[in-house]
């Protein structure tokens, strides 16, 4: 399955739902995406990986990357992983000290400023 | 001893098709169900490094991968890159460490970067038996990884 993009908003939130994978290939899509939403005006997104089947180094890389431009405008990228398959890269990475991940979007996006 | 060979041109959208073949390679060889996961990324990280530094070079040669199980479940993939890009992957994921436990505001500003950091970073935490060696005629660098597999076919499915 290839990537999916969906958008909400939930409490002040911008929800982005990904679906499938995320790899070298798809990755672009989702760093675009993020982009243009931080472009637009957004500050407080969640990225909800609920959905992802799969997710490599250049996934996390424009995880970081979207992370870090939020930062540099006040605003917020706070990550959405129930899964422990997905946990685990995070944690081989060292990057779950660098991201909020939360097990649903209710507890993502019930956060005080 | 059984053998899969594939070579794929540099491009990322082969990387899902040699995770899809070597996940179903390694299934058959025997790897534990458990670790089908860790094989899949680990294959698709080595691809998208070779991806990229073909790219980057501007080298259009195919990348070899190449499976075989015998006594284990053993990934080989090869690039045409110049000797110096097999660098010892330890020290590159003990800076990124570093990096991105500082802050994300140091995090290197070129995304790709940081991804092929990253990229190290996964290959050694998720494979224990790693290689990463400039290629016999020195024109290339292979990355090895193996895993621990039992042949779950038994004698009745054939030689094949």
């Amino acid at each position: 399955m290839e990537l999916s993009l969906a958008t909400r908003t939930v409490a002040d939130h911008t929800v982005v739902e990904i679906g499938g994978e995320i790899d070298v290939y798809t990755a672009p899509r989702l760093r675009e995406r993020l982009i243009e939403m931080v472009g637009a005006g957004e500050r407080r997104v969640v990225v909800d990986l609920g959905r992802v089947e799969f997710l490599d180094s250049t996934g996390l890389g424009v995880l970081v990357g979207a992370h870090r431009r939020l930062r540099a405008r006040e605003g917020s990228l706070t990550l959405v992983c129930p899964h422990e398959r997905l946990l685990k890269i995070f944690r081989i990475t060292g990057l779950d000290s660098v991201f909020d991940i939360y097990d649903t979007v209710e507890s993502a996006t019930s956060v005080p400023r | 001893m059984s053998t899969v060979h594939l070579a794929f041109t540099p491009d990322p959208a082969y990387v899902r098709t040699v995770r899809l073949v070597a996940a179903a390679v390694a299934r058959r060889a025997g790897v534990a169900d458990e670790l089908l996961d860790e094989v899949r990324l680990a294959i698709g990280e080595a691809c998208s490094r070779a991806v990229a530094l073909h790219r980057r070079l501007g080298l259009s040669d195919p990348i070899d991968v190449t499976m075989t199980d015998g006594g284990g479940f053993t990934v080989k993939v090869t690039d045409r890159g110049p000797a110096e890009s097999a660098r010892e992957p330890g020290e590159t994921t003990l800076d990124l460490m570093a990096q991105v436990a500082i802050a994300t505001g140091r995090v290197p500003e070129d995304e790709d970067a940081l991804a092929a950091g990253v990229g190290l970073a996964l290959l050694t935490g998720l494979v224990s038996d790693l290689a990463v060696n400039e290629t016999p005629d020195g024109e290339g660098t292979e990355v090895r990884m193996s895993w621990p597999a039992g042949r779950r076919l038994g004698r009745a499915g054939g030689n094949g």
